[in-house]
């Protein structure tokens, strides 16, 4: 168990790539990392350079308080889960996670102990004869995790370990490996692009895009304040509200690309004439009884409904298609039909500011 | 799933089939089986008369000496062949693995001898190693080593070995490549976190997954060490000096052709056909059940 440290890490594949652009991320001893972000934003990249499986253009990577930039990646005594699990196909279950200790040389009873241990906690026990293709996608990937387990490495590396399973073994996974990596409390770094996989394994998010961190912190708190437009419309489903505005004159509100003015409370509001984004999340949208009281009039062109909740798409009345599509999560009770308009009011405090050229949080 | 494609017309799948038939027939089953008739037949050196001597042909081959030597020099020439050609393809297409830059290029360098005609390879390696203008002859000599294949039996097989074995080491190497490229990076990968070696990876990860191919790879070495060889061993050496370097199939060319012996020659090659099939089925019966395959 230890801390992983990483340092400006930048990574540059054949002088002209540059995957990953300069991140530094703290890992406290123990907990779990996780790193999302869209397809090609440098995560997988990332994580091979923590593993020892690609080299660090610029930077360091600390494990355990100890540079390991040059170690071979048996050397940095770490585990890695891979998204097609790796899994060795002309040796049986238990050979798969005797492997590694083999390898290292430990005493057979020892080897035996630990593979016995980690299949009874990850329900192998009757498959360890198998080999890996007799075997379902669900019990492969806990193979994998225990290959991982049994070393008891100085931290786990999960490259979208999930992604290949169904819906429902997905969810199910989800909690065993959370429950597994408290229970265990070795320091872990996952990656993945789903983002209820995200915010349910983090202590510490970090959102990535284009190569960069785009923002570090528990993962409430990114949906609370996302730091950027990125990170709001990247985090939380459906995806955050952005309506173009600009601010009007002091006590005045905003005003929307389509002229409605809007008031958020307990917003701090910018200066006038600032082009902003208004970023509001469809949860954060309550539907008053009055045209007064409302923030802004929903003009609904679809509706879907999920049973819980129902989902309003739309546009503001007073505006055009030019302040954008606004969608808002109503409970399932009220009855919401196409054309309708639905005085909404913005929740205090729940609205976002972003500078719109920046697209940076105000 | 699709439906069957059936052809409209009858005649027109025969049709197609026709000419791989027609080339089997011709060139397989016919041969064959004027071997099986020549070789229970005896004919005067003339090819006037022949007479029907049921098995006498096979009892006179089987106690010769000289056939019993044969077999001798045909298994080793045989073994060391096929080990050498696959051993030289798996190491050069394991290097070849590694390379990144100019990969195509090193891989259709090493393509080539496969296109060079038997008695052509045999005839470069026999310029190459002639004891009296050959370059490398030349410089064996010079580092002190008596080199003369056109006396020296051992040293004869050496050359005929090596010229058999360079000439398919290509087309092994073409297959250990794509044996190398199938198996997945992150299994690699895993191994090296797992802690193995380089060394340990290739023997626990690469040699095991690469089975099939290598499987597949010693038979058909096997059968190109026994009968494709014949071209190479007639350029170097001509079975010689002495007998040393004298396959069977060389026999049989020997004995049938120059010899004109005709039952002789026909019932060591039906001893010899046997001997690829049992060592074939062998293969198949015992060596493939330790493949594994993906
Ligand atoms: N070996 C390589 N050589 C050159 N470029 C590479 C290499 N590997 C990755 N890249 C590039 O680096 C960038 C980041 O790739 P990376 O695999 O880290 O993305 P990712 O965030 O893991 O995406 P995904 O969610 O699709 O797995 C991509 O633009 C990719 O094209
Ligand atoms: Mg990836």
């Amino acid at each position: 168990m230890a801390t992983v440290d990483l340092k400006d890490v930048r990574k540059v594949y054949g002088g002209r790539i540059e995957a990953v652009k300069g991140v530094s991320i703290a890992i406290p001893d123990g907990s779990m990392c996780v790193l999302v972000g869209p397809s090609g934003c440098g995560k997988s990249t990332l994580l091979r350079m923590i593993a020892g499986l690609e080299e660090i253009t610029e930077g360091t990577v600390s494990i355990g308080g100890e540079v390991v930039n040059k170690k071979g990646p048996a050397e940095r005594d770490i585990a890695m889960v891979f998204q097609n699990y790796a899994l060795y196909p002309h040796m049986k279950v238990y050979d798969n996670m005797a492997y590694g200790l083999r390898n290292r040389g430990m005493a057979r009873d020892e080897i035996d102990r630990r593979v016995r241990e980690a299949a009874a906690t990850l329900g192998l026990a009757e498959f360890l004869e198998r080999k890996p293709r007799e075997l379902s996608g669900g019990q492969r990937q806990r193979v994998a995790m225990g290959r991982a387990i049994v070393r008891s490495p100085k931290a786990f590396l999960f490259d979208e370990p999930l992604s290949n399973l169904d819906a429902k073994l997905r969810g199910q996974m989800r909690i065993e490996i959370k429950n597994l990596q408290k229970s265990l409390g070795v320091t872990s770094v996952y990656v993945t692009h789903d983002q209820v996989e995200a915010m349910t394994l983090a202590d510490t998010l970090v959102v990535m895009n284009q190569g960069l961190a785009e923002q570090i912190d528990t993962p409430m708190a990114i949906y609370e304040r996302p730091a950027s437009v990125f990170v709001a419309g990247f985090i939380g489903s459906p995806a955050m509200n952005l309506l173009a505005a600009t601010g009007g004159e002091p006590g005045k509100g905003l005003k929307l690309a389509g002229g409605a003015v809007v008031k958020p409370r307990d917003t701090v509001l910018p200066e006038a004439g600032r082009e902003v984004l208004l970023g509001v999340r469809p949860e954060h949208m309550t539907l008053v009884s009055d045209r007064n009281n409302a923030d802004i009039e929903l003009k609904v062109t679809a509706v879907e409904t999920l049973g819980a909740d129902t989902l309003a798409h739309g546009h503001p009345v007073a505006g055009d298609l030019r302040s954008g599509e606004l969608i808002a999560r109503l409970p399932g009770s009220v009855h919401v039909a196409d054309d309708d308009v639905l005085p909404l009011a913005i929740q205090p405090g729940m609205a976002h500011i972003f500078d719109a050229a920046s697209g940076r949080r105000i | 799933m699709s439906p069957r494609v059936v052809f409209p017309n009858k005649l027109l799948p025969y049709l197609l089939l026709a000419p791989q038939v027609a080339i089997t027939l011709v060139f397989f089953y016919w041969p064959a089986s004027q071997a099986l008739y020549q070789s229970v037949l005896r004919e005067d050196p003339f090819g006037l008369n022949s007479a029907f001597v049921g098995l006498a042909n096979f009892r006179r081959v089987l106690s010769q000496p000289s056939y019993i030597d044969s077999v001798q020099t045909t298994a080793i020439f045989s073994v060391a062949t096929a080990l050498l050609a696959m051993v030289v393809a798996l190491l050069l297409a394991v290097m070849v693995d590694k390379i990144i830059k100019g990969r195509g290029f090193y891989r259709t360098l090493m393509i080539w001898p496969y296109a060079v005609a038997p008695a052509i390879a045999g005839m470069l390696w026999l310029f190459m190693f002639n004891p009296t203008m050959g370059t490398f002859a030349y410089m064996l000599r010079s580092a002190g080593y008596s080199w003369d294949p056109l006396l020296n039996g051992p040293q004869a097989m050496t050359l005929v070995i090596a010229a058999a074995a360079w000439k398919q080491i290509s087309y092994n190497f073409l297959f250990f490549v794509a044996g190398l490229q199938a198996i997945p990076k992150t299994l690699i990968e895993a191994a090296a976190i797992d802690g193995a070696g380089e060394t340990k990876r290739f023997w626990t990860i690469i040699f095991p997954l690469l089975a099939p191919t290598t499987f597949f790879l010693l038979v058909i070495n096997t059968t190109y060490a026994f009968f494709d060889t014949f071209g190479i061993i007639h350029a170097v050496t001509g079975g010689g000096p002495g007998k040393a370097t004298e396959t069977l199939v060389y026999k049989v060319y020997n004995d049938g052709f120059v010899n004109l012996n005709f039952g002789d020659s026909a019932a060591q090659s039906v001893i010899l056909m046997v001997i690829v099939i049992a060592l074939t089925a062998f293969q198949f019966r015992y060596v493939e059940r330790k493949v594994h395959y993906g």
